[in-house]
């Protein structure tokens, strides 16, 4: 067997070129298709004044229609606030969250729900509790002596 | 030419490098080494501490263990690994020595880094600097860790300096010739470096230096973060690419191949000066502050990196078969049985090259602006670059010192020391399928990376990671050994293995004679930089004018560890 490798490198890099265009017509159809994106916003805040800045001054949920809720959330050393809730299944749940102190990560393990909370910045993001059950929601970013506790409990109870 | 251990060919010097040289590239490895071994100790008290089955004493903070393993492992051991070799190869293909300037200029960049290092170390074992090798503001450490971060950082551009005078001295000697292929490729990798490290250094000497001093009173924490990872994601190309030299150029030598192609590890690299940068914004798909076209637009320049790699892997692999079937191979597949799997120089990178397959298509994952969602700050990352980092990567770097320190000793690379530098990749790739499969599977169910031993008061989802937290742990401890044995083959290397009767040649490969000269303008390199200048431009300006300017106040400094 002799090895034409010129041909075979031709057409190797056809195949990667391929590879890159369907990834990239992927994420593309999912971003631009069905409008999913990570969580964004463009909302600064003052961080030293996170607790007298409307609507951090009283954080907590909102209903705001039927079955979809805003979750007002200060995260910050080493608990989020408010704490445990409980929701309905089948919640829209609106998250707005920002940090008086350091940066800090929510996360909601077997959810999509990964935000990051930097101080200076409000995040948004918004998720749909399908299942009922109890959710965790954990700091996923390093921000002190006493990350490894910050955390809060959601229950998605059935109707 | 003689035969070598098992199989692999093992050229004696014609050239030998003078002492100067040889005492300036063996006091980077030396300081790679202790590093390394500092990195380990940290890692392995880390994975048995997530494990829950064995308490640290409370003095060890996990997060400053983290802090160390990080620092230690992700600058210094890198960068002093990479300046030595790149030093080396670039001063054997460019006539064997440095100038005595060129020299000089290389060891002013040593004691910057060195200094650095002390700060740090300093800083980090005082606990008044755990704040992990990303540092994010506004968590403050003392003044000298940032201090000494941009001395390692800075200090490294020194030695760029000595790979481009010694590249432009030889192009002036041979103004026709393409340059030799290892001193291209040190000088594409520093460029690549001189511009990833500028969005770093900005951000610690007008940032956090300033700021850690009390200076200045608050920090714009988004727009610091951003100039960060405008440097984080490159890094990991920089510590890529001496690995692909090592691939491309050392290893034909050794498997009695050629290298493949004069054009393709050239355009490779040149690729990467230009799909490197302008994609730092795939570390931050989960920021506030920025608007999420401007993340889809970098996840879209990240996957270009999709091309170099695939060609990478094209031409490596055609390099072996060709070496192959050069000794006689004929069927199918038969080359395989030529290459000398019993030398660990050869073995260590072909391993990591297998690794790098599952750890590139993770890579793409992370990339996947939507994807990313599921893995981003869980322990699937550093899963993710256990494989790419501390596998392809390390694999790499540990065959070049088994050529590297022969060579510069004198001493003989013996049978015995290949039988426990197999032992090494054994011990290296169990420890990290354990661990980072762990790592990757614990990612998927939710843990969060950078966290000490926790079970979140009992909550459910935790019962899920107990098995693999325990496999993560056990990895560890493999890994540990393997780089306890591959101190030992060092230190042997170093004083006790045989005199060599003749030094030990440190292996650069030929071009086939078939392959065609490069194009010149892959030479032009103000061309390249300019290109990348303005994808730079188009992908940054517009996030970075917004973080500075919405913001309505900085962050006041906390120590919260």
């Amino acid at each position: 067997m002799r090895l034409d490798l010129p041909r075979l490198e031709a057409l190797w890099l056809k195949i990667s070129i391929g590879t890159l265009a369907s990834f990239l017509l992927i994420i593309g159809i999912m971003a631009f298709g069905f409008h999913l994106h990570p969580a964004s916003s463009r909302y600064a805040i003052d961080p030293t004044r996170v607790n007298e800045t409307p609507p951090f001054d009283q954080p907590g949920l909102y209903a705001i229609g039927p079955n979809e809720y805003r979750a007002v959330i200060i995260a910050k050393l080493f608990t989020f606030i408010p704490s445990d809730l409980t929701i309905p299944k089948g919640a829209t749940v609106h998250f707005m969250i920002t940090s008086p102190d350091v940066i800090h990560g929510l996360s909601i393990p077997g959810t999509n729900v990964n935000i990051m909370v930097i101080p200076g910045q409000v995040n948004t993001f918004t998720y749909t509790f399908k299942r009922a059950g109890e959710y965790l929601l954990l700091c996923n970013e390093y921000c002190g002596a006493g990350h490894q506790m910050m955390m809060a409990k959601w229950t998605v109870k059935e109707e | 030419m003689n035969r070598g251990d098992d199989g692999a060919t093992i050229h004696t010097a014609e050239h030998e490098f003078p002492l100067p040289e040889r005492r300036l590239f063996l006091a980077h490895f030396i300081i790679a080494f202790f590093a390394l071994f500092l990195g380990a100790v940290a890692g392995l008290l880390q994975g048995i501490s997530r494990t829950g089955l064995i308490v640290l004493p409370a003095a060890i903070g996990y997060y400053q263990l983290l802090t160390l393993h990080g620092i230690m492992l992700a600058y210094v051991f890198t960068t002093f690994t990479i300046v030595g070799f790149l030093l080396l190869g670039t001063a054997k293909t460019t006539g064997g020595t440095f100038t005595p300037p060129e020299r000089r200029l290389a060891w002013g960049g040593y004691v910057l880094m060195l200094a650095g290092v002390a700060l740090d170390a300093v800083a980090i074992l005082t606990n008044e600097a755990t704040v992990l090798y990303t540092f994010y503001p506004p968590m403050r450490a003392m003044p000298i860790f940032y201090i000494g971060v941009f001395l390692v950082l800075f200090g490294s551009w020194l030695p760029g300096g000595t790979i481009f005078a010694a590249y432009r001295r030889w192009k002036k000697a041979h103004p026709d010739a393409p340059s030799p292929l290892f001193a291209y490729m040190s000088v594409a990798t520093y460029i690549l470096w001189l511009i990833a490290t500028l969005g770093v250094l900005f951000e610690l000497a007008f940032m956090l230096i300033p700021w850690s001093l009390g200076w200045m009173k608050t920090i714009n924490v988004g727009a610091a973060r951003t100039f960060f990872w405008f440097f984080g994601h490159p890094v990991v190309y920089f510590w890529l690419l001496p690995a692909y030299i090592y691939w491309y150029v050392n290893i034909p030598r050794m498997i009695k191949g050629k290298i493949f192609s004069n054009l393709l590890p050239r355009l490779t690299f040149v690729l990467f000066i230009l799909y490197s940068i302008p994609v730092g914004l795939h570390h931050q798909f989960g920021d506030p502050g920025i608007e999420p076209i401007w993340k889809f637009i970098q996840a879209t320049l990240t996957f270009f990196v999709v091309i170099p790699t695939l060609l990478t892997a094209f031409a490596v692999i055609a390099m072996f078969e060709e070496a192959g079937r050069g000794q006689g191979a004929t069927r199918p597949f038969e080359w395989i049985k030529k290459l000398p799997w019993k030398d660990a120089r050869f073995l260590a990178p072909v391993v990591g090259m297998l690794f790098f397959i599952p750890g590139g298509a993770g890579g793409i994952i992370n990339a996947s602006y939507q994807l990313n969602q599921v893995v981003h700050n869980t322990l699937w990352l550093p899963g993710h670059f256990h494989l790419t980092l501390a596998t392809t990567v390390i694999l790499t770097y540990i065959a070049i010192t088994f050529w590297a320190i022969p060579s510069l000793t004198g001493r003989t690379y013996t049978p015995q020391a290949n039988r426990a530098a197999n032992l090494v990749v054994v011990l290296w790739s169990t420890g990290m399928l354990f661990m980072s499969t762990a790592m990757h599977v614990l990612g998927v169910l939710g843990e969060p990376r950078r966290t000490a031993y926790t079970d979140y008061a009992g909550a459910d989802v935790v019962e899920s990671w107990v098995f693999w937290r325990a496999l993560m742990g056990s990895g560890a401890v493999f890994l540990f050994l393997g780089i306890v044995v591959y101190l030992g083959v060092i230190v042997y290397l170093m004083m006790y293995a045989p005199q060599a009767e003749r030094v030990v040649e440190f292996p650069i490969g030929d071009v086939r004679d078939k392959a065609p000269p490069p194009p010149p303008i892959l030479e032009r390199w103000g061309l390249w930089v300019a290109i990348v200048g303005a994808l730079i431009l188009i992908a940054y300006t517009w996030p970075i004018v917004e973080l500075l300017t919405q913001t309505k106040n900085g962050a006041p400094p906390l120590r919260s560890w």
